[in-house]
């Protein structure tokens, strides 16, 4: 179980490995697409990274239910649960 | 033959074992210096080949880390080349139409190292870590594309595909394309990066290779009597081409005209030349005929010639017969190792800049040449004016591409 700051921290670290996003511009009101300007692909590594992280399954029709960061965390604090 | 467009060299960019710029490769090779070195990785220990011609600068020592992780080797230096060339043309300022700029740039093998890579992770980790990346990056025609995309070509981008013919067929299709009137500005070249335990065991086993392990700046040694095949280098070439009337007009810099160009198949053999050299001899000679200019112009040849037992001699044969005897020759390949589908266009960057120069980069390691041989610049460079001059390029599968530059 991680708190929705260790998942957000958890989730720049990912972002900035695999999209170069600077971890001080991640948080959760932030769009992955139009905020931190994470494409299509980018956002498939993003997801496996995340499942390994916080051993989680992340279906791929959840995906797109992923706006922002802040669901990102949401869903992966449920699934967590 | 007369064409209603001339085609003209305004831009050079290169990353080589010998240099991470045409400027540091050009300086290597006149001094005659090899960029053939012994393979230390781990996985080197088990093959019968432990030498290669890896690249003097790292690309990641040019493309951030994240952009990194979505081009394959082969695209990454593709990218840097073109990037180069285009910046040494000065085309950026130069308000181009991008329906007007065109690109061809193929490899002669691709994205093995993306392929192989990734299948050792879907192996070990499964389907789902398998990167999303992996198909544009393995693609044949992805490093033109990334070429195309960055530059912003509209025009066409093409990918050819001729083993080691490729780096000069690019050329000699992008010559085309600006004398067919579908661009004005063509980023033609080749990328090859494949050191790797696969493609190096798979050339290995055909016995194509040069297994001088000991002793790797003398492996790469064409004419030679006791040359025992190519050494593999990795690297790309790639030269920017305008239409001359229009770059008079915008004043640029123009290092040679491209004169001619040829491609013909022996219809032979799947791996072996021709050893009469009529299908060489062919693309030579419609190469001149299409340059409009006579065989007694052609002082300089640089030369297909991989070091391999077979080709080298093939190669001299069709020369004669086309050009006769009076050529100065050299085979930059003893220093550079053989880049694959990069080899054309980085020899032919080689052939221009002896043009613009005055100078024939050495043969290294031409120590015992065969006999019959013609006047090869063994040793040292020499120094001599060129007119015009040939490049030779073939390819596994029969390829054959002759490509001849002059003063413009």
């Amino acid at each position: 179980m991680s708190t929705r700051d260790e998942i957000t921290a958890g989730l720049a670290e990912i972002l900035e490995e695999v999209a170069g996003v600077n971890p001080s511009d991640v948080a959760e009101g932030k769009s992955f697409t139009d905020d931190l300007d994470v494409d299509s692909l980018s956002m498939v590594e993003v997801v496996v990274a995340a499942e390994e992280k916080f051993g989680v399954k992340i279906p791929d029709d959840e995906v797109q239910n992923l706006k922002t960061v802040g669901d990102a965390v949401s869903f992966i604090e449920k699934a967590q649960a | 033959m007369t064409h209603a467009f001339e085609v003209v060299v305004t831009g050079l960019g290169a990353t080589t074992p010998l240099g991470g710029d045409v400027a540091s490769t050009w300086d290597a090779m006149v001094a005659g210096r090899s960029g053939v070195k012994p393979l230390t990785q781990d996985w080197a220990e088990q093959l019968p080949v432990r030498i290669a011609a890896q690249l003097a600068v790292e690309p990641s020592e040019v493309i951030d880390r994240v952009k990194m992780r979505r081009l394959d080797r082969s695209e990454a230096v593709a990218l840097i080349a073109a990037h180069q060339a285009w910046s040494d043309s000065g085309m950026a300022d130069a308000g181009l139409d991008p329906e007007r700029l065109g690109v061809v740039v193929g490899s002669g093998i691709g994205g093995a190292q993306t392929l192989l890579g990734q299948d050792d992770i879907l192996e070990a980790s499964g389907p789902r870590r398998v990167s999303p990346h992996t198909v544009p990056m393995l693609m044949p025609n992805g490093p033109a594309a990334w070429v195309g995309l960055e530059l912003g070509a509209k025009a066409g981008v093409h990918s050819p595909a001729s083993a080691c013919a490729t780096g000069a067929e690019a050329i000699a299709w992008g010559l085309d394309m600006i004398r067919s009137g579908r661009a004005d500005v063509v980023v033609a070249g080749g990328t090859e990066a494949v050191i790797h335990p696969l493609p190096i065991a798979g050339f290995a086993a055909m016995r194509a290779m040069s297994t001088r392990n000991d002793d790797p700046e003398a492996a790469s040694r064409p004419w030679d009597k006791n040359r025992d095949g190519f050494v593999l280098g990795e690297g790309a070439a790639v030269v920017v081409l305008e239409r001359a009337d229009h770059a008079a007009a915008r004043g640029a810099r123009v290092y040679a005209k491209l004169a001619g160009a040829a491609m013909t198949s022996d219809g032979f053999d799947i791996v072996q030349p021709d050893p009469t050299g009529t299908g060489s001899a062919r693309a030579i000679r419609m190469a001149l005929r299409d340059s409009g200019l006579s065989a007694s112009d052609i002082v300089h040849v640089n030369a297909h010639a991989t070091s391999t037992p077979t080709g080298d001699m093939a190669e001299i044969a069709g020369l004669r017969a086309v050009l006769g005897d009076h050529m100065v020759l050299t085979a930059t390949k003893s220093m550079t190792g053989h880049l694959l589908g990069a080899a054309g266009a980085l020899e032919s960057i080689a052939t221009i800049l002896s043009i613009h120069h005055g100078i024939v980069p050495p043969t290294i390691n031409l120590d015992d040449p065969e006999d019959g041989l013609m006047d090869v610049a063994a040793h040292k460079a020499r120094h001599m004016e060129i007119p015009a001059a040939l490049n030779n390029s073939f390819g596994f599968g029969g390829h054959n591409a002759a490509l001849i530059f002059a003063r413009p």
